[in-house]
């Protein structure tokens, strides 16, 4: 029953997690490249300009959410557990959600990345 | 200054940026954990430990480091694909791992070498591949246009208003790129 509870957590991070990298990301790409954004109108543009986009707000609540999913599902299961296994599988949601929602052109060479990415961190945190 | 590279290729500064992201994410994560060690347990209930576990210069200095990471992550994300930089956070236990070794002579055991393998080649898989692919009309891969002239007229002049072009160019381009990889 408490694993059932610690997997449901996890879950809900790697959910919580991808939904606030995508709707950041997205929102990054409506602000458009602060680099160049901050040479032609200044440093208050570039944070007006993010802080003013509503995807950008929604992508931060997103990361909190996910944030006090992880604090509970610490405190169900154990963190070399929870760490490892929240952490690989939302490298993999983020590929699949980038591909879907975002439009990223996620080839080959990009899912071998993500899963050795998600492995080599699922047995370090591990 | 290097502003004589064209906008939208990776130069210099964004290397930097990337650098940053994974430094930032990595020594917030560790002052953060080594601070919280000091402090010891918060449960609910006593919420006021909170303020006495921000005033640990630890804890300050790892709150301060991940704002940083926070800053550099959105701006990597404002011209760079979110599967490009998400890996390079990843990066961040490569190094931890690496300073436990030879800074502090902790024992690495060969699983987690396995995992630093894992970790540094699926980056550098990333790290070969271009940028940023959500725009078909994006300057940062060159070389599959150049090699059809017709399509790359095609996706120049239809980024804006025609969306057939892309369709009919992303496969062929994401095809020729797999050729000399």
């Amino acid at each position: 029953m408490k694993s059932l509870y610690t997997w449901s957590a996890i879950v809900a991070i790697v959910i919580a997690s991808v939904v606030g990298d995508v709707l950041l990301s997205h929102a990054m790409k409506q602000v458009g490249d602060v680099g160049t954004l901050w040479r032609s109108r200044g440093v208050f543009a570039v944070v007006r300009r993010t802080l003013g986009n509503f995807n950008f707000f929604l992508g931060v609540s997103a990361m909190a959410v996910s944030f006090f999913c992880l604090l509970f599902a610490l405190s169900w299961g154990d963190v070399s557990l929870v760490a490892p296994a929240a952490a690989s599988l939302t490298f993999i949601g983020n590929a699949v959600a980038a591909k879907i929602f975002l439009h990223e052109r996620v080839d080959r060479r990009r899912w071998i990345a993500a899963g050795l990415v998600a492995a080599g961190v699922a047995l370090l945190a591990g | 200054m290097k502003d004589g590279t064209p906008e939208g290729a990776m130069n210099f500064r964004k290397y930097l940026v990337l650098a940053g992201v994974t430094v930032f994410a990595a020594s917030g994560d560790s002052m953060l954990s080594h601070g919280m060690k000091q402090v010891g347990g918060i449960s609910l209930h006593h919420l006021s430990g909170v303020i006495s576990a921000v005033l640990n210069p630890w804890v300050a200095i790892g709150i301060l480091l991940l704002l940083a990471f926070f800053a550099t992550y959105t701006a990597a994300l404002s011209w760079a694909d979110l599967t490009y930089v998400l890996p390079a956070t990843s990066l961040g236990y490569v190094i931890l791992a690496l300073v436990a070794r030879f800074v502090l002579h902790e024992h690495v055991s060969p699983l987690r070498w396995l995992g630093i393998a894992f970790i540094t080649g699926g980056v550098g898989f990333i790290a070969g591949g271009p940028e940023l692919t959500e725009r078909v009309q994006d300057s940062s891969a060159p070389p599959p246009r150049l090699a059809n002239p017709a399509r790359a007229f095609d996706s120049a002049q239809g980024g804006h208003g025609a969306p057939h072009a892309e369709v009919i160019s992303a496969p062929s381009v994401s095809r020729s790129e797999e050729i000399p990889s």
